[in-house]
Formats: C-alpha cells, sequence, structure tokens
C-alpha cells in the first residue's frame, strides 16, 4: 500500500518550495538557494533509499508468505508471486509444530494475549500510583528508591533472572503466566513509573491542594481528580507495554513452560526448530501473525507511540 | 519542588508509603537484592544449583580462559563500536533529511520507525530468511548474472556480524532517528537566522554549530544505544543461534545457556556480573556528567 505513496514522493520533488515561507516557522532547514533543486532530488533520494531498506523486508515477507513452496524455491523473494496462496497463513495459525504440540501458533497468540492483559493493566496501575506518590506524597527516602528504580533500568536483566527463578518458585508461581506477568510488572517499573511521575508533575500543584483542602484523601485525589484528566499519557503507556510485552522473548523463555510460551517463543521455535523440511512461506506468514499485533498498534497510535518511546528515552 | 506533601511524620504519609510498597520492594529486593545476590553467588562454585561454597576467581578464571566467552567478549565489542557508530550516523543524517521542510514526512518518519515496534524475533526471522543463500540476496545476485558473486554472512564466521549489524540497525535506527529530530526541532531558530545572516553554508552549520549543540541528546542515544547492545540477545537467537559454530556468541547469551542450558549456574553469574560490570563503566560516568553539569548551571 505505502508503495504507491512513495515513487509519487519521487515523481514531485517540490522545485518551488516558497523559499520565503520557511525562514521563519517549522523546521530549521537549508539555506534557501539557487541549487535547491538539486539539492532536494539528493534529500529526496537519500530518503528513499532509506526507505527501500525499512520496507523491503516487509515487501519480502508477505511476498514469500502468499507464495506455495515450488514457486519459492524456483523464484526470487522479492517477486510478487504468481499464484496467491493463503494456505502458509492458516498453517502457521492452525497447524504449524513446535515440540510434541502441532496446534500452530494459535497458543502462542492467545498465551501471549493472557499474558499481555493482566500485565499491562497491572504494571500501570502500579506505575501510576508510583508517580502519584513521587510527585504529590513524597516521603523520606521516595526519591532515593526512585533513583534505585531509574538506576534499575540499566541493569542487564541477566544479573537479575536466576534469583527471580527462585523468588517464583518460592511463592509459587514458576512456569505460571501469573509468573511472567509479575516479571513484566517489576520490569515495566522504571520506565512507566517515569512516565507518570514527569506528567503528574507537570500538571498544575493548585488542583491538588483545592482537592486537599475540600477534604479529599490519597486515594480519592488520585482517582477523582487526577486519572479522569490524564487518559493521553495512560494511553501512551498502554502502547509502550502492550508492545513491549508482546514482544519480549527472554522473561518468556525462562519463567513459562512451553504450553503456556508466548508468541516470540513459539515463533522461534517453529522458524529455528531443526528437524522437518523447512518451510519459508509458513514461516514468514507466522513471523507475519507474530508481528501483526505491534505493528497494527504503530500504525493505528501514529505519534502517541512516538511520544511514548521519546518521553521514556529522552529524560531516562 | 514547590509542591510540599504534609509534614513528614512516620504515620501521617501512611497511604502513600503503603501504595509505593511495589515501588520500594522492586528497588530493594530485585534491583539491589537480586543483584547483589547473582554477584555474591559468582564467587561460589554452584552447578546445578545455587551454593554459598566459595572458591575466590576461580569462576572469572574459568570464564576468561573460556574461548567462547573470549568470542563473545570479542563480538559485543565488534558489534558494538559499529552498531553505535553506524546507529548515531544513520540517525543524524536521517534526522537532517527529515528536517529539510519535505513532503510526506510523517510518511517517511513512519516507515523509519515501524521496525522498532517489531521484536528482535521477527527481526531475526526475516533477516534470516533475506540472507538464505539460496534464496536470498546471493540467489538474486547471482541470477542476474553474476554467478560467481558471493554473499553468504549466515554461514561465513568472518562475515556473520554484518548480518547482525543489518538487521539490528534496521529495528533500532528509527529510535535515533526520532531523538535526534526531536533535538534538531529544539534549536533555536535564531542560530539558523544567524547563521543564514553571516552566509555559512548549511553543511557547516549543521556539522560545526547543529552538532555541538546536540551533545546532551547524542549522550542520551549512545547511553540507550549502548544498554541495548549489552542486553544483545534475542536477536542472535532468532537470526544466527550464535553460529557458524560459535562465531555470533554473545555475552548474554553465554549467560542464559550456562544458567539453562548447561546446568553450570557458576559461570553464568560470573558472566552475567561481568556484564553489570560493563553496564556500570558506561552509566557512572555518565551519571556523573549530568549531576556535574546541573551543578554547574
Amino acid at each position: 500500500m505505502s508503495d504507491a505513496a512513495y515513487p509519487a514522493a519521487a515523481a514531485a520533488p517540490p522545485r518551488s518550495a516558497a523559499p520565503r515561507g520557511r525562514l521563519l516557522d517549522g523546521p530549521a532547514g537549508l539555506a534557501p538557494t539557487r541549487r535547491l533543486s538539486g539539492k532536494r532530488i539528493m534529500i529526496y533520494g537519500g530518503l528513499l533509499i532509506f526507505s527501500a531498506y525499512y520496507l523491503l523486508p516487509l515487501w519480502v515477507m508477505v511476498m514469500t508468505s502468499l507464495k506455495g513452496m515450488p514457486e519459492i524455491r524456483m523464484g526470487n523473494i522479492f517477486a510478487p508471486p504468481v499464484e496467491i496462496t493463503f494456505e502458509p497463513w492458516v498453517k502457521a495459525w492452525s497447524s504449524a509444530c513446535t515440540g510434541l504440540n502441532c496446534d500452530g501458533l494459535s497458543r502462542g497468540f492467545w498465551n501471549s494475549v493472557a499474558i499481555v492483559i493482566p500485565a499491562t493493566i497491572l504494571s500501570i496501575a502500579v506505575a501510576a500510583v508510583n508517580g502519584y506518590a513521587l510527585v504529590n506524597w513524597r516521603f523520606k527516602g521516595s526519591e532515593v528508591f526512585f533513583t534505585i528504580l531509574i538506576f534499575g533500568a540499566f541493569i542487564p536483566y541477566q544479573v537479575m533472572i536466576y534469583p527471580i527463578v527462585i523468588i517464583l518458585r518460592e511463592i509459587g508461581l514458576m512456569g505460571s503466566v501469573w509468573g511472567l506477568v509479575l516479571v513484566h510488572v517489576v520490569f515495566g517499573m522504571p520506565i512507566i513509573t517515569l512516565l507518570f511521575r514527569n506528567y503528574f508533575s507537570s500538571l498544575p500543584p493548585e488542583l491538588f491542594k483545592a482537592a486537599r483542602v475540600d477534604g479529599a484523601g490519597f486515594w480519592g485525589i488520585f482517582l477523582r481528580v487526577l486519572v479522569p484528566m490524564s487518559l493521553p499519557i495512560f494511553t501512551v503507556a498502554v502502547i509502550l507495554q502492550v508492545t513491549g510485552i508482546w514482544n519480549d522473548f527472554l522473561f518468556g523463555v525462562i519463567y513459562t513452560r512451553p504450553e503456556s510460551y508466548p508468541m516470540t517463543v513459539q515463533l522461534n521455535n517453529i522458524v529455528n526448530s531443526v528437524q522437518g523440511v523447512r518451510e519459508y512461506n509458513v514461516n514468514m506468514a507466522a513471523t507475519l501473525l507474530t508481528g501483526l499485533v505491534p505493528l497494527t498498534i504503530y500504525f493505528l497510535s501514529g505519534k502517541l507511540f512516538v511520544r511514548g518511546i521519546a518521553a521514556g528515552a529522552v529524560k531516562g | 519542588m514547590a509542591r510540599s506533601g504534609p509534614p513528614i511524620r512516620l504515620l501521617q504519609n501512611w497511604p502513600a508509603k503503603l501504595a509505593a510498597t511495589p515501588m520500594i520492594l522492586t528497588a530493594l529486593v530485585v534491583f539491589i537484592g537480586c543483584s547483589l545476590w547473582t554477584v555474591v553467588h559468582s564467587f561460589t562454585n554452584s552447578r546445578l544449583l545455587p551454593r554459598l561454597d566459595f572458591v575466590g576467581l576461580a569462576q572469572y578464571e574459568r570464564l576468561w580462559s573460556t574461548p567462547r566467552w573470549q568470542v563473545s567478549i570479542e563480538n559485543l565489542a565488534i558489534y558494538g563500536i559499529l552498531a553505535l557508530v553506524l546507529t548515531l550516523a544513520i540517525g543524524f543524517l536521517l534526522a537532517v533529511l527529515l528536517d529539510q521542510k519535505i513532503r510526506f514526512e510523517d510518511g517517511f518518519r513512519t516507515i523509519i520507525l515501524f521496525p522498532y515496534a517489531l521484536s528482535f524475533i521477527v527481526t531475526g526471522v526475516v533477516w534470516q530468511w533475506i540472507l538464505n543463500p539460496d534464496f536470498g540476496l546471493q540467489h538474486i545476485v547471482r541470477s542476474m548474472g553474476f554467478s560467481g558473486f558471493t554473499f553468504d554472512p549466515l554461514n561465513d564466521s568472518g562475515l556473520v556480524i554484518l548480518a547482525l549489524l543489518a538487521a539490528g540497525i534496521w529495528q533500532g535506527a528509527g529510535l535515533t532517528t526520532v531523538i535526534m529530530l526531536a533535538g534538531l526541532r529544539g534549536i533555536d531558530e535564531d542560530v539558523w537566522k544567524a547563521s543564514r545572516v553571516d552566509g555559512i553554508p548549511a553543511l557547516k552549520t549543521y556539522l560545526f554549530i547543529i552538532l555541538p549543540m546536540m551533545k546532551p541528546v547524542f549522550a542520551t542515544c549512545v547511553v540507550l544505544i549502548s544498554a541495548g547492545i549489552i542486553k544483545l540477545y534475542d536477536l542472535v537467537v532468532a537470526l544466527t543461534r550464535g553460529g557458524p559454530g560459535i562465531a555470533s556468541e554473545v555475552p548474554a547469551k553465554y549467560v542464559y545457556d550456562y544458567m539453562f542450558g548447561n546446568q553450570n549456574l557458576g559461570q553464568g553469574f560470573a558472566a552475567s556480573t561481568m556484564m553489570l560490570a560493563a553496564v556500570l563503566a558506561i552509566i557512572i560516568p555518565f551519571a556523573l556528567f549530568r549531576m556535574g553539569r546541573k551543578r554547574h548551571v
């Protein structure tokens, strides 16, 4: 779909890119000169080359997933299918084998759903309350704990994974979906807490004070005053957590059992299993299926996605 | 800062303290407790189960004399330096290109950033297919008439890092681009006006005026990219499985394989402690630099 838009961009380099209007508003651009059109061609040329690098893998994935194996063996991975078939998609979803199970990626998909929903809700609830306490109800040591939390975001997971196995075993959650949910709540906490802390501290303090004077308490102010006006930041957090947790591989492979493996782990097992004939079309359909949820969120959320990762990144 | 909570007495603020319990537990038990636990156990001879039977630095001696660890470190260094430099260069270049008042800016940005929404497993699997010697790039160039063309990084231990780089940058450079673009947009328009008045060419302005002004943005990107590089694991598992042979092994994979595959916990603990040390070596100077700057300004 997006391919159609790009030749158009190349075919119509905006030669008369209004030199005068560019001085004052918007992005800082090149100084307008007479060689403008030559420069413009280089700019668009560069962007198109990079776009090709970014789009080709997606193109190849889609094309391969729609071909039959005989066509793949003979043809060119970049060429569109001569004969479109959806069989690889059906097989990837419902009958591809991983180990002993041959019920396809659908199992991993539903496992991932069962992990992502509670993990997203819980991690955001906990982190929002953290951010609120850190901004409006500071107590002795609260900033110290927050600093540890932020530093913790940089500790390689490998340092903490084994003791967490022991903890989960002790509390009886090792191998269960809820154990993995707990792990996601813990490791999502730094960035989401940061997100909410920054957001709440940007709100006018009078709001909080007025509610205090009215006699509202800790939870009253949070639930009735702050949460209703924090919808955008909740959306950003949901986007961040759903994509992040959906894409996780390391925690999934460590803390769950094969029957509750999330989709990414199952995908890796399907594609990189050594036994059997390799069915590249099924692999690519499986890959697209696994990428579909985060890609849908990305394309639907647009600027909010960017805002989420930038908020997490720049202030960290 | 002006927001003063109620005066701090042990009971007065109890709902906040109670509500912050998950945060306190995470900070103390997981981030500090679990890390220390691993560091302490890296000095023991734990194998199948963790034991407090101290053997001094024996695990580290063994670690550093294991060829697979040496290869892992070497790979991480090569991959890390190349990924860092290339990501910064591509990110800055793309941000500058996007900042030229172009048409379809949103479209281009969407294309550059979309792989960042995908997991490393998806990324690795796709690039494994594109680089497949029998069907992918090599096959296509050969079928165009260059029958002697050889480019098979997945089966060539000298080139396999290139495969990781192509995939890793494909997935991650979009983030750097977006952060740098935000940085460029944050630069005062007066800088541009002044450089135009002085007749400084745009390229020079970017290299000698804008680039130095972007130092904090670059510092942020360096920290983010480095943190990602040290954690590099999923991509290797999905793209190369550490192969050919041990040519693309990385430290994070060493840790996982020794802890959960080889039942040699002590090696896993020692290796992960080395990873922690590497991260601290990056984070501490950065934190000091930030604190120092805050104090001076």
